[in-house]
């Protein structure tokens, strides 16, 4: 086990290091930074002072050298709109993401494993094919637009629930809807092929061979087996429900580092974008590394192996 | 003298099990979504034709109105208008025009950037596959809509700005399958013959890896088509998409937000109407396609 | 016959139905057979015969597409065709049980050992846990797994493969069954390991009256462990009797093909006998006797008619035209099978 460890956030740590690499790229190379990293309406002498900073005219190693030096230390700059250091905004906003991110996922999860484990069991039957059905809108509606529409019904028409902001549960309804209605279809296509693959093992036929109520064979043989590569999916959604919520969180106002990024971009704040991906990315990055330990605590095959 | 379950004859479908299987048969060609799809191409084409006002000016006396069938619409504008008085119908059908373009091209830029730099990495191993690899895991590493809203906060609004960051966004999942298909690929009998016959790795890479892969590319590209278009449309709702005036349903979005809180639901509820009809006729005809043209492909 | 039999198939047909009705593979084709208490019998036949369609159709645990279509089966004097699902879970692993042919498969990856021996007691007997559990470490010295105690907490991985072969068969005589039917259950052992499977076999079946039956195609093992001999071919049974009097005297053209295509110590000098042809399509069975395409003494007969069961002795059943007229009549335990 400890191998296996060692071997992963070796892993981990190279993908950091890449991603550093690809975001400093696609700065330097592609846009313009001079433009980017400058307040909008800055003189020419700002400009220069910009340039001094950032060592602009200085070869491009150098320059890197510079931005991870800069990174190790937890400096990403500070935001124009602001005037805080972009570190510290992420770290007040994140909390609220999380939240967001959080029921999102509980809501996906006791949506999409259910549906997906009635839809293994009734293959070809009528609870399978309303489970496609729903797979298939949770993938073709955008969040946001599924979001819009919650609105309309449940605040403007309905006038139940507060459509922006944040603060009561109230208040977490419809955008962890929003967020979780597509991970939920995910959840629930994984949940199905994953069931149907546990179903067809040979230690399913030998719980059924045993005289083991179908239900004890499916809710216990069957479910824990089916469950391991959805939990992992599940994990690594989480992450990525925290990054893609910009949009939800910008509908419903709802202070979270989406609706920073969405402010950056708005604002022409590049040093809050700029942080928020490269922050963003970095948390996916060390979520993939726990959830791969976790893995290994789940199942007891992996422990003993490598 | 009752018979138990599983001394049948035959096992004999209620009707209308059988008429709701056949919505997601497999092997039997999905009639509406293509059709819908070729409706949609077709009104792009013809928007100029089709489309009843200029969807960029809009008539500042004609501001907010509701659809037809509502108090206080008229036949003149169809499906009502926005806060510049612009015709929500003909938007709509420019919008189609600007989803379809950047769709298709989108799904085009990262279908051939992938699928040549799949086979490249498939078929040439070593450090060329290594270097590709490491590339494609971090680009995923970054889920597709941050990676896209950076670059497009670095380069700026534009239609064809968006197209390239879409190919750019996308490619690495293209790379991945085919490097997949690739790699099998390479053990078979004729791609050994060819070598034998002294080919060199280029032709045999154009003329038997290519053909083969082609397959898998289509479908996925019929299955990205979906994922662009939610992508293109985020992008325009959140402003780093197409730029105004041009109608994209995402930008009619997040001008249709102002009006939401007031109750003007046209201006949400037909945009995301479109969207969903695409992406979802996308889906259908992706998986129609991934179970027919390649059933390995079903993992995906 | 001394009393009734355990087991008793009568005329049994599983067909497996595909393409909506238009591909039809008659799995088993009217078998019929006994097993008493305390018997062993082998099941024998090269793959496709049959034989393993049949160990399912017996616990009715069959795939979706396949159905029994006729036939009985007797046990203990009930017939387990007409049996409601629930009913046959009763029957499932509480009296009649199976050990699948890969341990390593059948064994959940997830759960420790102790816990898969004690939950069919759990479950069939309604004990608690800790008594369950006190009979599963039972079970595993019963099976001559050393150490107990602490194998009992660990999981399938942890086991070599002759272990997780003796706990499948622990799991099987968890609620004491009177039948135990084992499919292939020595393919994935080495030699050696397997001579000391099938001698455990065979004193857990003196010990508990049990009766088995061995899915197989060694028939080093059927001479070895037992008493009574089925011989399938195309879903169909071929010849069955006492095993010494087949090995000796073999009435079925295929049998005989079998037994002589065994090498035996002496045969040095001679060439491997090995049966032409293949075995027939199940889905498009030929009229007539389905190996007469391949069997050396076929006539014109064979190929047009399928032969009925006949009784060339006591016991003894072949269906062949060859052995028709030698008829003897069918013993009364028997009567009302097709003569």
């Amino acid at each position: 086990m400890g191998q296996y460890v060692i071997r992963r956030v070796g892993y981990c740590l190279l993908s950091l290091f890449l991603l550093s690499l690809t975001i400093f790229f696609f700065v330097r190379v592609t846009g313009d930074p001079a433009a980017l990293l400058v307040e909008p309406g800055a003189s020419a002498d700002d400009i220069a002072a910009i340039h001094h900073q950032f060592g602009l005219d200085r070869p491009l190693w150098v320059q890197y050298g510079l931005f991870m030096w800069s990174l190790v230390r937890g400096d990403l700059g500070q935001s124009f709109y602001y005037q805080t250091p972009v570190f510290d905004l992420y770290m007040s906003r994140l909390p609220n993401s999380l939240m967001l991110a959080a029921v999102a996922m509980i809501f996906s999860l006791l949506v999409g494993i259910p549906s997906g484990i009635l839809a293994s069991v009734r293959v070809g039957r009528f609870w399978d094919s309303a489970g496609k059905m729903f797979a298939l809108l949770g993938l073709s509606l955008p969040s946001f637009w599924v979001g819009l529409v919650l609105i309309l019904l449940f605040s403007v028409y309905l006038k139940w629930l507060p459509s922006s902001g944040a603060g009561t549960p109230l208040h977490l309804i419809m955008p962890a809807f929003a967020l979780g209605w597509y991970f939920a279809a995910a959840h629930m296509r994984l949940t199905r092929s994953s069931m149907l693959e546990v179903l067809g093992s040979e230690y399913i036929k030998l719980a059924r061979l045993k005289g083991l109520p179908e239900a004890l064979v499916i809710a216990k043989h069957a479910f824990k087996n089916a469950l391991i590569p959805v939990i992992t999916l599940a994990g690594i959604n989480l992450v990525i429900m925290v990054n893609v919520a910009v949009v939800v969180e910008t509908v419903f106002a709802w202070p979270g580092i989406g609706r920073l990024l969405y402010e950056g971009i708005t604002f022409r704040d590049f040093p809050v974008v700029q942080g928020v991906v490269l922050l963003g990315g970095a948390m996916i990055v060390v979520v993939n590394l726990i959830v791969d330990i976790l893995y290994a605590v789940i199942d007891p095959r992996i422990r003993l192996e490598r | 003298m009752s018979t138990p379950a599983d001394i049948i004859a035959l096992p004999s479908q209620p009707p209308r099990e059988r008429a709701r299987r056949r919505m997601i048969r497999i092997g039997e060609f999905p009639v509406v979504p293509t059709a819908i799809l070729l409706a949609i191409a077709l009104v792009a084409i013809f928007a100029n034709q089709l489309a009843p006002h200029n969807p960029e000016i809009g008539s500042l006396t004609a501001r907010f109105k509701p659809p037809f069938w509502q108090a206080g619409g008229t036949m003149k504008y169809i499906l009502g208008t926005d806060q510049l008085g612009r015709d929500v119908l003909s938007r709509l059908i420019f919008g189609a025009r600007v989803s379809m373009v950047v769709g298709i091209m989108a799904v085009l830029v990262a279908g051939v950037v992938g699928t040549v730099l799949g086979i490249l990495s498939g078929y040439l191993g070593g450090w060329v596959d290594q270097v590709i690899m490491r590339i494609t895991d971090t680009w995923l590493a970054l889920p597709a809509l941050t990676f896209a809203i950076f670059l497009a906060a670095i380069v700026g609004p534009s239609m064809w700005n968006i197209v390239i960051i879409l190919g750019v966004t996308y490619w690495t999942r293209y790379a991945r399958v085919i490097r997949g298909e690739v790699l099998s690929l390479r053990e078979r009998e004729f791609v050994r013959l060819a070598i034998v016959a002294g080919c060199s790795k280029w032709s045999i890479m154009a003329r038997h890896i290519l053909p083969n892969v082609i397959n898998s590319a289509i479908v996925l590209g019929s299955l990205m088509l979906g994922v662009v278009i939610i992508t293109e449309a985020t992008l325009s709702f959140l402003g780093v998409g197409v730029p105004p005036p041009q109608p994209a349903w995402g930008l009619m979005l997040s001008d249709g937000k102002q009006g939401l809180m007031v109750g003007y639901w046209w201006l949400t509820v037909f945009p995301g109407l479109c969207i969903m009809l695409m992406v979802l006729s996308a889906n259908l005809l992706g998986d129609w396609l991934r179970v027919k043209l390649d059933p390995q492909l079903r993992q995906l | 016959m001394a009393g009734e039999s355990l087991l008793r198939l009568d005329k049994l047909s599983t067909h497996y139905i595909a393409g909506g009705g238009l591909r039809v593979v008659r799995a088993v084709d009217e078998v019929s057979l006994t097993v008493n208490a305390g018997e062993t019998l082998g099941i024998v036949g090269e793959s496709g015969s049959g034989k393993s369609t049949l160990a399912l159709t017996m616990m009715r645990v069959l795939p979706m597409a396949a159905k029994i279509v006729g036939g009985h089966m007797w046990f203990e004097g009930e017939d387990l065709v007409q049996k409601s699902d629930a009913e046959m879970r009763e029957i499932r692993g509480k009296r009649i049980a199976m050990v699948l042919q890969d341990p390593m498969a059948s064994l959940n990856p997830l759960f420790t050992i102790g816990n898969q021996i004690a939950e069919p007691i759990q479950v069939h007997e309604k004990t608690t846990r800790a008594v369950a559990w006190e009979r599963a470490r039972a079970l595993l010295k019963a099976v001559r797994i050393p150490s107990p105690e602490t194998r009992v907490r660990q999981f399938p991985h942890e086991m070599s493969g002759g272990m997780r072969q003796r706990i499948v068969g622990a799991i099987g005589m968890s609620c004491e069954p009177r039948l135990l039917i084992a499919d292939e259950p020595t393919t994935s052992l080495d030699l050696t390991i397997q001579a000391q499977y099938l001698n455990l076999l065979r004193d857990l079946q003196r010990e508990h009256g049990l009766a088995l039956i061995f899915i197989t195609h060694n028939l080093g093992i059927v001479a070895k462990m037992c008493d009574q001999l089925a011989v399938m071919y195309a879903g169909r049974l071929v010849e069955s009797g006492p095993v010494s009097r087949i090995f000796n005297a073999p009435q079925h053209p295929y049998t005989k093909a079998l037994l002589s295509s065994i090498p035996r110590m002496g045969d040095r000098d001679k060439r491997l006998t090995a049966i032409a042809g293949q075995p027939p399509d199940l889905s498009a069975l030929p009229h007539g006797c389905a190996f007469a395409q391949r069997c050396p003494q076929a006539f014109d007969r064979c190929r047009s008619e399928a032969p009925p069961v006949s009784f060339p002795a006591p016991g003894q059943t072949a269906r062949c035209f060859l052995t028709e007229d030698a008829r003897v009549e069918a013993p009364v335990a028997l009567a009302g099978a097709a003569v």
